[in-house]
């Protein structure tokens, strides 16, 4: 009878009102079954992990088109690891330069996704890489 | 420590962790659940119901903030649809109201339906205990956007909200049965719209058509524009009045029970179903019985009264 659903969070942090690229990965991840949290555009850190942790998602991808991702990237990475919620696997997406990658992954970002890749990739990675919590 | 200990204390992921254990039907869950149940029955349960796109996440982000501001703390369970193709689903509740998200006296809390009708999640009773044992104040209940016959907020909520909009279908819509029948409190939201003065008197005629009109309770119309907060406070106030009511005529008592018995048979329901359907499934009875019909040699009915049968010996 128990079973575990994937519960993903997709959100932007930040200015940027474009958001069609997330409403696109929702529902990518909605048609491979997972239970989507999505909670839209103009999310601070605070909001974003909070909202992680009420709704204890397995992971969290975020969406960010405005060029801040140095800054508010880390920022959410080091926050899940002041919660205690580190388990909780963080991805982003969204015009990033490749150079700006291997720092975001350091500040603890498991992937990096750039314009260009297909949501299926997406869906995959999400399959391949995160489990649901025990 | 086990996680109903934690959520005790304050423990904010192990309440998530039950609430997703819960959800995913964890027997562990029950247990958990067990310890908690004493510190439960404390909180004010509010139901908003309504079809999609009435504007019922925005109320209950404007019903949240007036709560804040009258220093209650705010438990929400926001319910939207499961794909019945891909049993994934969008949960976009949140949208409206994540700026209490990092708030700590508030928990937000979104739920699938999985298939379930009524309106709610199979959960939904359960995680509002948690919050409950939590110790929230106030936990709102948001259904899915209903139609017409979708009614189980009734008996979840001690005081259940219809939200309604201008312009969906003529007075023959308020007449008919169900959830027009079952508001304490009816709100026509996007009360700005051309229509919203007449939305208002078909919903009053029909309250006065009542035959119980004059008796009891009388569920008033109130109007709102909840993207800007128009008509919260009165709103609220219409929550705390009937709160005051159902306490000051006893009515709570009835509600009450009928409440708790709705729980135990729904308990006592899934469990048998459990036991004697999980046995049959195991042990391959469940699809030799199929095959069974589809060739008639079986018929439904005996089958059913066979395994019934037999269950009900081994556990005497």
């Amino acid at each position: 009878m128990a079973e575990r659903k994937l519960r993903v969070l997709v959100g932007k942090p930040g200015l940027d009102g474009h958001d069609r690229g997330a409403k696109i990965i929702a529902r990518a991840f909605r048609d491979a079954g997972f239970e989507v949290i999505y909670t839209g555009l103009h999310q601070t850190p605070e909001q974003i992990v909070a909202a992680a942790i009420q709704e204890d998602v397995d992971c969290v991808g975020l969406s960010i088109l405005s060029g801040a991702h140095n800054t508010l990237l880390p920022r959410v990475c080091e926050l899940f690891r002041e919660k205690q919620a580190a388990d909780i696997t963080l991805f982003c997406g969204g015009v990033i330069p490749d150079d700006d990658i291997p720092g975001l992954k350091a500040a603890g970002m498991k992937e990096v996704f750039t314009p260009g890749t297909s949501t299926e990739d997406i869906v995959k990675w999400v399959k391949d890489n995160v489990q649901p919590h025990a | 420590m086990a996680l109903a200990e934690k959520i005790l204390t304050g423990d904010i992921r192990a309440a998530a962790r039950l609430m997703r254990d819960i959800d995913d039907g964890f027997r562990s869950a029950v247990d958990e659940l067990k310890t908690l149940y004493p510190h439960t029955g404390k909180a004010y349960i509010i139901g908003i119901t309504g079809p999609p796109g009435a504007g019922k996440s925005t109320l209950v982000d404007q019903i949240t903030a007036a709560y804040r501001q009258r220093g209650k703390t705010v438990g929400i369970v926001a319910i939207d649809p499961t794909s019945p193709f891909t049993g994934g689903a969008i949960l976009g509740d949140r949208i409206r109201m994540n700026r209490h998200a990092d708030d700590p006296g508030v928990f937000i809390r979104s739920l699938a339906t999985r298939g379930h009708l009524g309106g709610l999640s199979r959960s939904t009773g359960d995680v509002v205990n948690v919050l409950d044992a939590m110790g929230m104040d106030v936990v709102i209940v948001e259904t899915v956007g209903v139609g017409q016959d979708e009614i189980d907020i009734v008996s979840m909520a001690h005081t259940t909200t219809v939200v309604m909009v201008p312009g969906l279908g003529d007075d023959i819509q308020a007449i008919k049965a169900g959830i027009l029948e079952i508001g304490d409190v009816f709100v026509v939201n996007k009360a700005d719209r051309d229509e919203a003065d007449r939305t208002v008197r078909e919903l009053v005629t029909m309250l006065e058509m009542n035959p119980d009109r004059g008796k009891g309770w009388q569920p008033r119309v109130l109007k709102t524009e909840a993207s800007r907060n128009r008509g919260v406070e009165e709103l609220v106030d219409e929550f705390e009045s009937h709160r005051t009511y159902l306490h000051d005529s006893g009515a709570i008592h009835r509600l009450l029970e009928e409440k708790n018995a709705k729980q135990f048979m729904e308990i006592l329901r899934e469990r048998l179903f459990n036991e004697v359907y999980g046995h049959i499934e195991v042990n391959g009875r469940f699809r030799e019985i199929i095959a069974g019909m589809m060739t008639r040699e079986k018929d439904p009915y005996s089958a059913v009264e066979e395994i019934v049968a037999e269950r009900l010996r081994l556990g005497r």
